[in-house]
């Protein structure tokens, strides 16, 4: 389930996040619900598969801005990496960082489900 | 300060903001942190955005737009802004989590920006707060400071912006320019107001364009009147020129402009007084056809000076009698001796400071400002006086003519006026002729004209002054009441050296007979000119030959002369 203390177990900066949100607890919840469905994480693997940087860059700088508004720290900081990379199109070995991010946001997704 | 303006800036007391960003999520927190205290329109991407920027233009208060958004990315939405005059006044706080991004968003025209992921919403709060105060701060200082319909500086701020100027750049030779539309008016009656407002802004933008091209300040003072500072190295025929043709616009109108300089001014000076200088330069162009630029010189300046304090010491002067009527004899010169037969009342004026000033210096002054028309009853009343004197002397009614300028006849009380004064005085009407000037018939007033044969019917006698010089047409000639004509001087001036000039006497001596009325020549210096004038059938002769005006006292030795011929 998708609670303040769940969330807080994922590892969200809740001190942080909460503030942005005038401290609405439900409103938070909403917020991470939508960034959970956020077609760019779709985006990101599709463009990463036909080599696509840019898009790549693209989806990924999306989602950074969105995750870290949302203080979603596991998730942000391969996002991040990601996003950094991407932009100068390095050479570089993706797949770590991508399997990191799907992983954690498959939890997320788990917590929404439950 | 911000409440004072939500009068002219909110809807429902609430200011408007507009928030771009393709994520739901950071829209969503945005409208959390700002709804309660703003209305809120939101958009996906840059095209959106603008669209609702443009429909919103007079109610957006500020937009809040992410950079980095598909399709259309922040910066090529600020640049959109940036070249569209409506769009650019409203302010853009830029959303970004790149630190590079903070200043080129900047360069792009953004007020500020606001990092991400979001700082406290208290935080937020308050840069917009102050965006928008900053923002509507600069737009009354604009809306006061400019004119509305042509963008220029009003005049209080031109001139503190142009005594900017001259901190700034010390020691620069600068021209002072006043433009006017002349007959601006005219403009308007004939094209309508619409026209003459798009001629201002024509001129308007035109201005705009030179000082961009040359440095400068440009503003718009009432009315059809433009200030211009323009540093000297600029001619200022070229401006004209460039001026006239956008004047002239679609060709409907021909509008000129006239421009006044003071040039390459003394800096000390006021800038009010130096632009007042290229005013008064300008003014002598209004009816001048030929000639549209003029520069200011000091004779100008002391003719203006002179002119002002004429003006003021009238009243006084009127009172103390510093205005001495004088007398110049007319001569009947078709018998064997030329015979007095009557006077011309001319006005001096005895100046304690300034000596005797010549009817040249104040006469068309006073025209110009109305107050002819206290000098002309002043005239007529001692000529009136003087003629019923002179009677009771010696027994000789001797008319004295005296002269009557356009707007004496334009006064309601005109006839009554000099009805009572020939009753009070015990005269005929046709004792005190009446000298009207030529122009006066042309300029085809129909008052006027009512108001001559009302005179002629009261039994005043009427003569028609500078024949020759105005414009009258000859089936006019036949239909104006007149009860003699007086020859323009120029013709006797000429008359000697300019065969064109006998020949027009000729014709106008032809004309008066025609008309059994007499010719009368006026400024007729020697005997020989008095000759050829009498040989061409001229019936009255005024001039230095006979005498010059002299007091009524110097006079009466003319009438004494005339009487044992009676």
């Amino acid at each position: 389930m998708l609670t303040i203390e769940t969330l807080r177990a994922f590892g969200a900066n809740l001190e942080e996040a909460l503030p942005r949100c005038l401290n609405n607890e439900a409103f938070y919840l909403r917020l991470v619900r939508m960034g959970a469905m956020d077609k760019n994480f779709a985006l990101l693997n599709e463009a990463m598969e036909r080599n696509d940087r840019k898009a790549a860059f693209e989806a990924a700088h999306a989602l950074k801005g969105v995750l870290s508004n949302l203080a979603l720290t596991p998730l942000v900081r391969p996002v991040s990496e990601i996003t950094e990379l991407l932009r100068h199109q390095a050479e570089a070995d993706y797949a770590p960082l991508l399997k990191e991010i799907n992983e954690q946001h498959a939890a997320l997704l788990a917590l929404i489900r439950e | 300060m911000l409440n004072s303006h939500e009068r002219f800036f909110s809807v429902n007391g609430k200011r408007r903001i507009l928030v771009v960003d393709d994520e739901a999520v950071n829209r969503e927190m945005l409208r959390m942190i700002l709804e309660d205290r703003y209305e809120l329109l939101f958009a996906e991407n840059g095209g959106e955005a603008l669209t609702l920027m443009r429909d919103n233009a007079q109610l957006l208060s500020l937009v809040l737009l992410d950079l980095m958004m598909p399709v259309m990315n922040g910066f090529e939405v600020l640049d959109a802004v940036r070249s569209d005059d409506v769009l650019r006044r409203i302010p853009i706080i830029v959303l970004t989590s790149e630190k590079a991004a903070e200043v080129k968003s900047l360069e792009h025209g953004a007020q500020d920006f606001i990092t991400k992921p979001y700082e406290l919403p208290e935080v937020i709060l308050a840069r917009i707060r102050r965006i928008i105060e900053l923002s509507e701060d600069s737009a009354i200082i604009q809306k006061t400071e400019r004119d509305e319909l042509t963008g220029l500086l009003n005049s209080e701020y031109f001139y503190r912006y142009v005594e900017q100027y001259d901190l700034h750049h010390p020691g620069q030779s600068m021209n002072a320019i006043v433009l006017n539309i002349n007959h601006f008016h005219m403009v308007n009656e004939l094209h309508g107001r619409a026209a003459g407002d798009a001629l201002l802004k024509r001129v308007g933008t035109s201005l705009i364009d030179v000082i961009g091209r040359n440095g400068g300040i440009a503003g718009r003072k009432a009315g059809d009147e433009f200030l211009l500072y323009l540093p000297d190295t600029v001619d200022p025929d070229a401006i004209h020129i460039a001026l006239s043709d956008v004047a002239v616009g679609s060709g409907r109108m021909t509008a000129r402009l006239r421009m006044g300089v003071y040039a390459d001014g003394d800096t000390s000076l006021e800038v009010e007084r130096r632009f007042d200088r290229a005013k008064q330069a300008g003014d002598t162009l209004r009816s001048n056809y030929q000639k549209f630029i003029a520069f200011y010189d000091n004779a100008l300046h002391e003719k203006a000076l002179l002119n002002e304090r004429l003006t003021n010491e009238f009243d006084a002067a009127l009172k103390e009698g510093q205005f001495k009527v004088y007398y110049q004899p007319k001569y009947a010169v078709q018998g064997d001796k030329p015979v007095l037969t009557s006077a011309e009342a001319l006005v001096r004026w005895d100046h304690p400071a300034l000596g005797t000033v010549s009817p040249g210096v104040f006469i068309s002054l006073f025209e110009q400002n109305g107050l002819i028309q206290r000098l002309d009853r002043y005239v007529w009343t001692a000529a009136a006086e003087q003629i019923r004197a002179w009677r009771d002397a010696f027994g000789v009614t001797l008319p004295v003519s005296v002269n009557v300028s356009r707007i004496d006849m334009y006064a309601s009380d005109f006839i009554p006026f000099l009805a009572a004064l020939t009753e009070r005085c015990g005269l005929r009407p046709n004792d005190l002729y009446l000298e009207i000037t030529e122009s006066a018939y042309t300029e085809n007033s129909k008052q006027l004209m009512e108001t001559i044969c009302a005179l002629r019917e009261l039994g005043f006698y009427i003569e028609m002054d500078d024949f020759g010089s105005g414009y009258s047409s000859l089936n006019m000639l036949s239909t104006i009441p007149i009860d003699a004509l007086k020859l323009d001087m120029h013709f006797v001036r000429n008359m000697e050296t300019d065969e064109r000039s006998v020949r027009m006497l000729e014709l106008i001596i032809d004309i008066a007979d025609y008309f059994h009325v007499p010719a009368i020549a006026e400024g007729v210096e020697t005997e020989s000119q008095m000759l050829t004038l009498k040989k061409l059938g001229c019936a009255i002769i005024q001039g230095y030959y006979f005498s010059k005006p002299v007091p009524p006292e110097r006079f009466e030795a003319f009438i004494r002369e005339r009487r044992p011929s009676c």
